[in-house]
């Protein structure tokens, strides 16, 4: 097995809120291994994009900070980095694209302009260099025209191609991870297909490590290699996507799974995104309870459960914390 | 092509403008009492019933109404303002005389209100738990609240008589003696106290508007994607943040500039500035009309041209304005 390129140890995320320091992410821990493709799936709130802030350093400032753990990449703590070496990281080795592309770009800078910063500040390109690149990545992100468009402002431009530019500058560096925080869900379908496309592909190409949080499990099972469920900021499962969705060892991951009805369905098609599992997400204040955080809403659930936090127990590549999960 | 035809529409608007503001000068001067023909009747010391019908019909005064605005806009059109009987000096002149001392301290007081203001506030909106943001909070309720005369007053008294750094009153020193440099220097010693309470009140404007501005700004997504492509600090808040900031504070200072002329006039009394504001005060306090209706006309053309700047202005920090006709 080779080596993880992040491993997450342990993690923990507190958040000032005003009745005080609440935990939003408790004890997580995964990896990460070199070009494969990783998905953080789980309901609204259960902090799938406070995990990949705490990756890029850019927790809420003066809301949220790491109070415990580690974030190893290439064997350094991240978490223990100041903000001088987090930057010399963000944009380069690890870069992130978000949900909003109509907002994520600035109004007043051309595209291209946009692109290359990341070249000029990461790998010392002159202005010239830096452009000429730019057009050839607005070009890997397939935008036609690239030589006319690299010039054009975001507001000319579709959502479709305005995440295909935040594609380009995640992409600008070669980083060893991008981190893709719900991409297509403010696109539509067919769109938000070929975004997936664009990932995929650019992926395998440049061998880069994505982890993709989406809502879409349909994209799951069709992109990722290994999969972390996530809820109520633990993990509730983990494991390579085929043995997960085929037999899922926690109610949670078999909640979601059964809202799916066509999981293999194309890409192209239109799915559902994760429906609701019946029962709502505990409350934030809740999340350090010592108990399985799901015992509200399992109809498995018995007083072991809600008295006590359920290890994670291992089948093979698969880990489940669940007290039950030999029974599923 | 598409910038041509705005610029010309602009300045279509901008001329129909200033032919409205010509019709509403006149017609307000016309409805306030006294005329020409008692201007120059008191010059001479009195004059009777038909010497006064006389003077009236020498200057078309004895014309309806309609017939001597006509005229009044078609003698501006051709750059005669009139002839002022009070100076004893073509209009024109004595406007062209004194229209520098004011645009130098209008533009001063506009440039370090604007400049100062936008740092304060931008730096305030990045500590927001710092002293700056007390200092702007507190500074702002000063700077609305304090009538310009009065700061301009306690300004003298402070730092010309108490500590006399500054000089009194006045523009420049006519004994000073030397070149170029040397008078430059002695009318921006002359300046400062002016201009910094003229510029006071607009300070605490633009400051007040830039933090909420900024603030708003850093809290946006787009400036969440440059602190991810590893930006420092600095290039994150003064190139991805501040550029976006600006529109709302140019806009209002374009809107504040007439606001500022009009301060002008009373910092121009406090400190006894050679501008336009001391010739407007005297000219009205004599009825000389010719020469408030040529100040009210140049300053709606400079209230005009700061519009048009402004307009420019826009346009090179937002392209989407630009795509706009
Ligand atoms: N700035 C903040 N201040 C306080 N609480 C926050 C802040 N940002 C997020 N939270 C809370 O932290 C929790 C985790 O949020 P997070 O954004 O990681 O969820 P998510 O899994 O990404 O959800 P979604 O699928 O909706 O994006 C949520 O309960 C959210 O309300
Ligand atoms: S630990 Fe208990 S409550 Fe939690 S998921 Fe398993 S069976 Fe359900
Ligand atoms: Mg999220």
């Amino acid at each position: 097995m080779t080596e993880p390129l992040l491993k997450i140890e342990n993690l923990r995320i507190e958040l000032a809120l005003r009745s005080g320091q609440a935990p939003v992410i408790d004890d997580l821990s995964l990896e990460l291994r070199p070009g494969e493709t990783l998905s953080f799936v789980g309901e609204s709130g259960c902090g799938k994009s406070m995990t990949a802030l705490a990756i890029m350093g850019l927790l809420p400032e003066k809301v949220g900070s790491i109070a415990g753990g580690r974030i190893l990449f290439d064997g350094r703590d991240m978490a223990q980095m100041n903000d001088a070496q987090l930057r010399s990281i963000r944009g380069n080795e690890i870069s992130m694209i978000f949900q909003e592309p109509m907002t994520s770009l600035n109004p007043v800078y051309t595209v291209g302009e946009q692109i290359a910063e990341v070249l000029r500040r990461h790998k010392g390109m002159s202005k010239q260099a830096a452009w000429a690149r730019a057009i050839e990545l607005l070009d890997a992100v397939r935008i036609p025209n690239a030589k006319s468009r690299v010039s054009d402002y975001p507001h000319q431009m579709s959502g479709g191609q305005r995440q295909r530019v935040m594609i380009a500058i995640a992409l600008a560096c070669a980083p060893k991870i991008l981190i893709a925080d719900e991409p297509t869900t403010a696109l539509d379908v067919t769109v938000q297909a070929q975004i997936f496309d664009l990932l995929r592909d650019l992926g395998r190409e440049t061998g880069t490590a994505i982890i993709l949080i989406t809502h879409d499990m349909g994209a799951v099972s069709e992109m990722a290699d290994r999969m972390v469920v996530m809820y109520a900021g633990r993990k509730a499962e983990d494991g390579p996507v085929a043995p997960v969705i085929s037999h899922p060892r926690h109610p949670y991951t078999k909640g979601l799974i059964s809202c799916v009805p066509h999981l293999l369905a194309k890409l192209t098609e239109q799915r559902p995104d994760l429906t609701e599992v019946p029962g709502i997400v505990p409350a934030l204040a809740s999340f350090g309870a010592d108990a399985c955080l799901f015992a509200s809403r399992c109809d498995m659930a018995d007083d072991k459960c809600r008295s006590s936090r359920p290890p994670e127990v291992a089948f093979g590549e698969q880990h489940s914390a669940c007290w039950k999960a030999d029974q599923l | 092509m598409a910038i041509f035809m705005t610029i010309l529409q602009r300045l279509t608007y901008a001329a129909l403008l200033l032919i409205a503001v010509l019709v509403l000068n006149f017609t307000m001067m016309n409805l306030a009492p006294g005329d020409v023909a008692d201007t120059i009747a008191a010059s001479m010391g009195g004059a009777d019933a038909e010497l006064m019908d006389k003077i009236r019909a020498e200057y078309g005064l004895d014309q309806p109404f309609i017939v001597q605005l006509g005229a009044y806009i078609g003698r501006v059109l051709s750059f005669d303002l009139g002839y002022s009987y009070f100076y004893n000096a073509p209009v024109t002149e004595l406007i062209f005389e004194r229209l520098p001392a004011t645009l130098l301290l209008v533009i001063a007081a506009q440039v370090l209100a604007l400049v100062i203001g936008v740092l304060l506030g931008v730096f305030s909106a990045r500590h927001p738990n710092g002293v700056a943001n007390y200092f702007v909070t507190l500074f702002a309720l000063f700077g609305y609240a304090a009538p310009v005369f009065w700061t301009g007053i306690l300004l003298l008294i402070g730092f010309s008589l108490k500590i006399p750094l500054f000089p009194v009153a006045g523009m420049s020193d006519v004994t000073i003696e030397g070149g170029f440099f040397v008078k430059a220097l002695d009318i921006a010693h002359h300046m400062v106290l002016p201009v910094i309470t003229l510029g006071s009140i607009f300070l605490a404007l633009y400051s007040r508007l830039s933090r909420a501005s900024m603030l708003e700004v850093l809290g946006s997504d787009y400036v969440r994607t440059a602190k991810a492509k590893g930006l420092s600090p600095r290039e994150v808040t003064l190139k991805h943040a501040l550029k976006n900031a600006l529109p709302p504070v140019v806009t209002l200072a374009g809107l504040q500039f007439s606001a500022v002329i009009s301060g002008a006039v009373l910092v121009e009394t406090v400190f006894s500035w050679p501008g336009l504001g001391q010739l407007a005060l005297t000219s009205i306090l004599a009825r000389d009309t010719p020469t408030i209706l040529g100040i009210l006309f140049f300053s709606a053309l400079v209230v005009i041209i700061g519009n048009l700047l402004t307009d420019l202005v826009m346009r090179m920090i937002d392209p989407r304005v630009r795509g706009r006709a």
